[in-house]
């Protein structure tokens, strides 16, 4: 008993000493952070590396191969067709997201009856878990029961069905349109946080030294919310450079490869056909990509922050 | 109130795992073997979900409680997406727990080959029993003279047509040749009818249609050695060519994003003439006749009948959708899994499912087909056979891993789907042969 007393007043009183050094004090703060990031991050990243360069399938643990694995993905067709895909999705989108969430968010700014009840309605499309809105998307292309087709029909503008999710160049078109509009609520709130910030004096100012709205929203708005839509754009291609879940729901990487994406040819390759390394080779095959837009992007938010 | 504190919440657990492990903690530590009470004996299977729900309500409902009162062992049934099942697998396999029955297609099981557990004398003692198994079981499920997989059912693909349709254009008999077909398709294209055809990455129509049709110009994918990649032939190109303009004359060019239901819908909304399909489309039209109409107000289910694959130059080949169950080596209720399967393909409980499918299924052994349940339905007696005919992805090369992968990766699918698109014959053929040398001459 007397030992128990002992510890029990003991343990404590070192704890807070520790405690009181800050660099014990960070460290322990930081601590959850950092377990979660080795576990779910650092983990996976790094066994997507070894897998990377051995040759094992589903099963079978392989043996070093160096980069023989990459050098395979390389010369694959598919792949590069899944590249380009990727980079002309994360592309367009961004452009239209962006355009269009500005425009909501210089709406959604100004004053007018059911703001806030308008406001919550815009989030909707970001709210909606993906793989549900998706599929309620993908009703609306389906190749023989599209209610698009049937309404286009309705009132006249076509006579045969559109091949909405059967087209290459449409299917392309149809998960870029559904990735605008599951991004634009993301990008319009944000941006709209960013107007608020901006002080209306300075619109005052401008409008009295003659700046027309134009001018005004060149001169004043845009400078300041800059750093702001950086942070967006940063996090938005990101998700989109990744994306898996639209496209595998809507087309599954068809018709005939024509919008795979890095993910979901990685998921094909990988998970499907057990062939493990060449699946981690594909996803790592973003990582260089996505380095660089992020170290872009930091360095020039650092620059406009600074300057 | 009566409060649980700490302290008595760990005195009564404690006495609990006390008085539940009988024979005391040295009695465990003493045989080093967990107590028996503590080893389970619950199957997870693993299905798809059936495209005959009966079948899968008639597991759920009377089979398997059944087979738990008969093995003395609890079966949690699972079911999911025929595409998901892949996925499930591997995750399986690499993470070392998951389900102890899976079930899985075609040729899947040699993909997965070094981490099933060999079943052979569950398989050999069904096979013995029913009159031997079809040699496309053997060869989905069978490498080096050992059972890595249990067959359990083969779907037959046949055309599902509309009989007064083909009438109306002339073709009284169904057509026999591809030319019949595409003239017949040409014709009911133009009256708003078309063939649909499914050429999508799903596990079933898409290849039971694109490696027949390939067989039938004479084409393959590979030698009969298992090496030397032979897609790029006169006869292959002569296959391609002729599909890109089949299809615009006479397909629903929807065809290209369908998966493996949406022919059924097509077909039963009355918007297509005929497609390759399991008997499904029609099973459901006869389960509801008052829903499925023709456009004279008659049951659809009058006006359907069944026929195979056209010939080709080279002759006539079909591919039917193989069901069999794989027991992972990382399961830890082996014998209860084993002695499950046993009681599975036992014919009397076999015999349950089997007609619960009603000819959508046939089965993997020879015996089935004299069934009294093939002379119920004429439109459905053509399917009886349908183990005996068809062959296996890889054909004529060995059926096998590398046979697999191409079949997983719809690389012959996608080279017909790439010139339908637009790719001139001979490019989409070089590119599934690149495709193909990736794969086999590693």
């Amino acid at each position: 008993m007397a030992t128990t007393t002992e510890a029990a007043t003991g343990t404590p009183r070192t704890r807070t000493r520790l405690l009181e050094d800050e660099r014990w004090l960070a460290f322990f703060l930081l601590m959850p952070t950092i377990v979660l990031l080795a576990l779910f991050i650092a983990y996976p990243f790094m066994k997507g590396i070894l897998l990377s360069v051995t040759n094992t399938r589903v099963g079978v643990p392989g043996e070093f191969v160096g980069l023989a694995i990459f050098e395979k993905v390389w010369n694959d067709g598919i792949f590069r067709e899944a590249a380009w895909n990727t980079i002309y999705y994360t592309a367009v989108t961004t452009v239209f997201k962006l355009a269009l969430g500005l425009w909501l968010a210089l709406l959604l700014n100004r004053h007018f009856r059911g703001k806030a009840f308008i406001r919550a309605f815009i989030l909707l499309p970001f709210i909606i878990p993906t793989v549900l809105s998706t599929f309620a998307w993908k009703w609306m292309f389906d190749p023989t029961f599209s209610v698009l087709n049937w309404l286009l029909r309705e009132i006249g503008v076509i006579d045969q069905r559109i091949n909405w999710l059967g087209d290459p160049d449409l299917a392309m078109g149809c998960i870029i349109a559904v990735n605008v509009w599951r991004g634009v609520p993301f990008f319009a709130i944000t941006l709209l946080a960013g107007l608020q910030t901006i002080s209306p004096e300075l619109h005052e100012a401008a409008a009295i030294d003659g700046a027309n709205a134009r001018q005004r929203f060149l001169y004043v708005t845009w400078p300041l919310l800059l750093p702001v839509t950086m942070v967006v754009v940063l996090f938005s291609v990101i998700q989109t450079f990744a994306d898996f879940q639209l496209v595998y729901v809507l087309t599954e990487g068809g018709p005939a490869n024509a919008t795979h994406l890095f993910a979901t040819y990685a998921y094909q390759i990988g998970v499907r056909t057990g062939l493990l390394s060449e699946g981690a080779a594909i996803s790592l095959a973003m990582f260089p990509v996505l380095f660089l837009v992020v170290i872009f992007q930091l360095l020039y938010i650092r620059r406009v922050e600074t300057r | 109130m009566y409060r649980v504190s700490r302290r008595n919440l760990l005195k009564i657990s404690g006495a609990g795992a006390v008085a539940a492990s009988t024979g005391g903690l040295a009695g465990i530590l003493a045989t080093r073997s967990a107590p028996a009470y503590a080893q389970q004996r619950t199957v997870h299977w693993l299905r798809w979900n059936d495209f005959v729900p009966a079948s899968d309500q008639l597991l759920r409902q009377t089979l398997l409680p059944e087979a738990e009162k008969a093995l003395g062992i609890k079966v949690n049934f699972e079911t999911v997406n025929g595409n998901d099942l892949q996925p499930r697998i591997t995750a399986g396999i690499q993470s070392g727990a998951g389900p102890d029955l899976i079930m899985l297609f075609n040729n899947h099981p040699h993909l997965y080959k070094a981490s099933l557990t060999d079943i052979s004398d569950v398989a050999e003692a069904a096979g013995k029993e029913q009159s031997g198994f079809y040699d496309i079981s053997k060869g989905n499920c069978s490498s080096d003279g050992k059972w890595m997989a249990m067959p359990f059912g083969i779907i037959g693909a046949m055309l599902a047509y509309r009989k007064s349709w083909f009438d109306e254009v002339g073709h009284t008999t169904f057509p026999t040749t591809w030319e019949q077909y595409r003239d017949a398709g040409k014709k009911l294209k133009a009256m708003g009818r078309p063939i649909g055809q499914t050429m999508g990455h799903s596990f079933g129509d898409p290849p039971t249609f694109s490696y027949p049709y390939l067989w039938s110009y004479g084409g393959k994918e590979v030698e009969e050695d298992g090496k030397t990649v032979a897609v790029n032939s006169k006869e292959t190109v002569e296959s391609v060519k002729f599909m890109v303009d089949f299809w615009k004359e006479a397909h629903d060019e929807g065809g290209l994003a369908w998966d493996d239901s949406s022919n059924n819908r097509a077909f039963l909304s009355g918007t297509i003439c005929s497609t390759l399909n399991g008997a499904s489309i029609y099973i459901e039209s006869t389960r509801k006749p008052a829903q499925y109409q023709t456009d004279k107000g008659t049951p659809m289910k009058d006006d359907i009948l069944h026929a195979p694959l056209p010939a080709g130059p080279a002759g006539q080949f079909g591919f039917h959708t193989f069901q069999s169950h794989v027991l992972p080596s990382y399961s830890q209720n082996k014998d209860a899994t084993k002695a499950f399967l046993g009681w599975l393909h036992t014919a009397s409980n076999y015999e349950k499912w089997f007609t619960s499918q009603r000819g959508f299924s046939t089965a993997v052994t020879a015996s089935w087909e004299k069934h009294p349940m093939w002379g119920e339905d004429p439109v459905m007696a053509p399917f009886a056979v349908a183990g005996r005919l068809g062959r296996i992805p890889g054909y004529p090369g060995p059926t096998g891993q590398k046979a697999a992968e191409v079949l997983s990766k719809y690389i012959i699918t996608d080279m017909y789907a790439k010139a339908i698109q637009g790719m001139p014959a001979e490019e989409a053929v070089k590119w599934c042969e690149n495709e193909l040398v990736k794969v086999y001459q590693v």
